[in-house]
């Protein structure tokens, strides 16, 4: 019943990746062929500071970026853990591989929402 | 991921590559893991570059500079190259798995006819697909 929820968790943050990162690739890279207003406000690159603090400042692009950062660590540590699993480890493996996982998982998502929170106030602020 | 029921993979490593008879689908599984093992690991190092922005312009321009050149526009064209493939192969295993694309249940007459043949033309409509988007993305990174 775990694994099937998990699974499910899995699938369902696939959704919400393609959603945010097929928003993020668009801005990103596909700037000439599908130009939106919130790639490049200031002009240049998408990836020019003052782009990228007019991004920062953005209510909307806060959430959005916590929302894919989460989702996509769940997705992409659960889809790891799926092919170290495949390999039939012992149970010791399989709890240190769980543990390993979860921890860092919420490590990073606490620096990428940090960094998230703080380019938000520092943008904010300039 | 599902228990394997007392059903252990003995093929090991092997089983992570290897397609047997289920053929193209199953190395496109293969290719989906591989894209996703990359994606992941781009991901988390894109955590920590992109990380920089909270520490101001003079930061965040130090640490582009830091991944400029050819090298990492190469690798940044495969990364949205993986992304390509990777999103439109996710949303077909999706399609797959509610059951779309597979044709209907059909009554066991030889010559006997697999699901795996009906599917046939959704992947290659996947891997086109990719492939064009994969293209017209790659134009974005000539200028760079």
């Amino acid at each position: 019943m775990r694994d099937q929820r998990l699974w499910t968790w899995h699938v369902g943050a696939g959704v919400i990746i393609l959603v945010l990162l097929g928003l993020h690739m668009t801005i990103m890279h596909l700037a000439g062929l599908i130009p939106l207003a919130s790639a490049v406000p200031k002009g240049g690159a998408p990836i020019d500071w003052a782009n990228v603090a007019e991004r920062a400042k953005s209510a909307f692009f806060l959430i959005t970026y916590v929302l894919l950062l989460g989702a996509a660590l769940f997705h992409g540590f659960y889809g790891l853990r799926n092919i170290l699993f495949e390999l039939n480890p012992g149970a010791g493996i399989r709890k240190a591989v769980n543990g390993l996982l979860v921890v860092a998982g919420i490590l990073l998502f606490a620096v990428g929402t940090w960094a998230a929170w703080a380019g938000f106030t520092v943008a904010r602020g300039a | 991921m599902i228990e394997n029921k007392g059903r252990p993979n003995r093929l090991g490593l092997k089983g992570w590559v290897v397609g047997g008879r289920w053929g193209f689908e199953r190395y496109m599984y293969v290719l989906h893991r591989l894209t996703g093992l990359g994606l992941l690991a781009y991901f988390l190092l894109h955590i920590f570059v992109t990380s920089s922005r909270a520490f101001g312009e003079a930061a965040w321009t130090q640490a582009m500079s830091s991944v400029k050149g050819p090298v990492f526009t190469i690798g940044e064209y495969l990364v949205f190259a993986a992304f390509a493939f990777h999103a439109l192969n996710g949303i077909r295993l999706g399609l797959v798995e509610l059951g779309f694309g597979i044709g209907g249940p059909i009554e066991p007459v030889y010559p006997y006819r697999t699901s795996v043949d009906e599917q046939r033309p959704l992947a290659i409509g996947v891997m086109i697909l990719a492939a064009i988007l994969a293209i017209v993305g790659g134009f974005g990174f000539l200028n760079k």
